[in-house]
């Protein structure tokens, strides 16, 4: 089974972010990055399946030349080659024409599974897996928490709201946006890490995309108004803000 | 030229969600400012469902039937309304943000060459020109008439089971008066001690975001939010949790909130009723000692 798995760079979780001067998008310069969540339980979900039922798992990242610590890991940890779509900047890219690049990217690879996150942590557009599979002809299946792979079809199991899950069943080839929790993690083992450093690496440039107009267009980011008074505690200081919610919580909470 | 608002509105079995009467609300409201027409779009194999929305003041209700679609699957949906959309030719597709949409909708508009702008707060209108403010919306609507267009459906590819619940959880957060939650900031599982003893000091129950089950650091029945359980305790106190909005849902409802959070932008902060802005691990274990000064 060939199953190529979409992994994006995304600034890390932990960063403090700001906002870039022109209020376009946040200051990246001192931020680092690191792989979007989802994404990693794809490239989990993908190698477990490699190791069950046989294969090659490609992992597919389009991004700057720094995206390349997405891809180097994701070898590391098991995957056999890599296609690295360059684009330095995918800021002003609508999740349509990034699936249409990516769509070009892979179409010739003719994959049996297409895997990615169910949404990236930065846009969170959560589209680019569904618009690609339909490209690219595919049935699909997005929140994607089980996949049994064992019969002639792909059975799937989706997280519906507030605990709720139901299973698909749909012909391969075909793609899934996998939800995060689908199984454990691993790490990279030193000798994978080695291995890695043997293994391909293409570069493409991307197709070109339409010149028509995008259909939407960020014009401004900005912080949230808040909507909520909230009494913030303590100024800067830990322990005097605990001290003075135990009192809170006493006093005007009145939980205990 | 495209005209009108057409909303697409979810329902299963009939019921429609309260997410698709935002969605409607969030319509009527474009249209009156626009000066368009909205209708919302049911997709059933059964034209009575489509009833459910007659007493919504919409210009109108539009069945959108076909046997196919008795059951939702991403390809029937697509296809059903693909069809209604290039018949009724509007301006603007307006949908719920749920988890059904985000399987089909993305498929759906690549059909038109174009991409959802999804997760909508707020739409500003500028001379003709419509903003949209990504994230969610909320309100309530009225409609008058009710007509029918059956619609081709062609292969559907994947075949649904019926939808279930794991086996019962085995707490019922629901219930709990107090909750206390950790997120990704509590960093390590040996951490969750100290979460704890927070939650011994207050009688609470202990619960926590995604991230903390997906590690297997506490069981999925404790996870809250979406895809978890939705509470309304008297007092939810969140350590370490940043405020997504698959959170905020299952919590937005209790009496009160705390958060500590080192992230002074940490949108937890937004609702709020206590904020400390620091370090969990300095803050919770003073908070312990302090509890249990004024206990006595
Ligand atoms: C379809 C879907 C369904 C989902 N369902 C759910 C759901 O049911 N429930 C849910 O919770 N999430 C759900 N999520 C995930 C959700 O989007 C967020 O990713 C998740 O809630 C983030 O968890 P967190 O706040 O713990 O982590 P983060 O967002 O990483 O936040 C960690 C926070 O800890 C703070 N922090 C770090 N160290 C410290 C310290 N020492 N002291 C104080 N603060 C510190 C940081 O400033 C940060 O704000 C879902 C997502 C999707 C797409």
């Amino acid at each position: 089974m060939k199953i190529i798995v979409l992994m994006k760079q995304v600034a890390n979780k932990d960063a403090i972010l700001r906002i870039n001067r022109d209020a376009t998008w946040i200051e990246e310069g001192d931020l680092s990055f690191e792989v979007n969540e989802s994404d990693g339980y794809a490239l989990e979900e993908s190698l477990r399946l490699k190791e069950k039922h046989g294969g090659e798992v490609v992992v597919c990242t389009m991004g700057a030349q720094r995206a390349k610590s997405v891809i180097k890991d994701a070898l590391a940890r098991g995957a056999d080659r890599a296609i690295h779509v360059v684009k330095d900047d995918l800021l002003n890219l609508t999740p349509y024409a990034g699936a249409k690049i990516l769509a070009e990217a892979i179409r010739g690879e003719q994959p049996d599974l297409v895997m990615t996150g169910l949404q990236s942590d930065d846009n969170g557009f959560a589209q680019t897996g569904v618009i690609l599979a339909e490209l690219l002809g595919l049935p699909h299946a997005t929140i994607v928490i089980e996949v049994d792979a064992s019969g002639e079809q792909l059975r799937v199991k989706r997280e519906l709201e507030s605990g709720w899950y139901q299973w698909y069943t749909m012909p391969k080839p075909a793609l899934l946006t996998i939800q995060s929790g689908i199984s454990q993690i691993r790490y990279a083992t030193l000798k994978g890490i080695m291995a890695a450093k043997k293994k391909e690496i293409k570069e493409v440039a991307p197709a070109a995309t339409d010149p028509a107009a995008p259909s939407q267009r960020v014009t401004k980011v900005y912080f949230p108004q808040k909507t909520k008074q909230t009494q913030f505690l303590g100024d800067g200081n830990a322990k005097a803000g605990a001290a003075q919610l135990a009192e809170k919580l006493r006093s005007e909470a009145r939980v205990f | 030229m495209p005209n009108g608002i057409i909303i697409f509105t979810e329902h299963r079995d009939g019921a429609f969600n309260k997410a698709s009467f935002e969605a409607v609300a969030a319509g009527q409201q474009l249209g009156a400012t626009l000066g368009q027409p909205v209708s919302a779009v049911v997709l059933s194999a059964d034209a009575n469902v489509a009833q459910g929305l007659a007493d919504y003041k919409l210009d109108r209700v539009v069945s959108v039937e076909n046997a196919k679609l008795s059951e939702y699957t991403p390809d029937g949906y697509a296809d059903a309304l693909e069809s209604a959309v290039r018949a009724l030719d509007p301006a603007y597709v307006l949908m719920p943000h749920t988890y059904l949409v985000r399987d089909f909708a993305p498929k759906l508009a690549a059909r038109f060459g174009k991409d959802v702008i999804s997760d909508c707060v707020r739409a500003s209108v500028d001379g003709g020109a419509v903003t949209f403010s990504r994230r969610i919306f909320l309100g309530k609507i009225d409609a008058d008439v009710v007509e029918s267009m059956p619609v081709e459906v062609g292969e559907v590819r994947m075949k649904p089971e019926a939808p279930f619940q794991e086996v019962k959880a085995a707490v019922d957060l629901s219930k709990a008066e107090v909750i206390v939650a950790i997120g990704r900031g509590i960093k390590g599982q040996d951490n969750i001690q100290l979460a704890q003893q927070l939650a011994d000091a207050l009688g609470a129950e202990l619960a926590a975001s995604r991230p903390i089950c997906d590690a297997g650091w506490l069981p999925i029945d404790r996870q809250i939010g979406s895809s978890g359980q939705t509470v309304a305790p008297k007092l939810y106190v969140a350590l370490g949790i940043s405020g997504a909005i698959q959170h905020l849902v299952g919590m937005k409802n209790a009496r009160t909130i705390v958060a500590v959070n080192k992230d002074p932008e940490a949108p937890i902060f937004d609702i709020a009723d206590y904020g400390i802005v620091g370090d969990l691990f300095e803050v919770v274990p003073t908070l312990v000692e302090e509890i249990k000064k004024l206990k006595g």
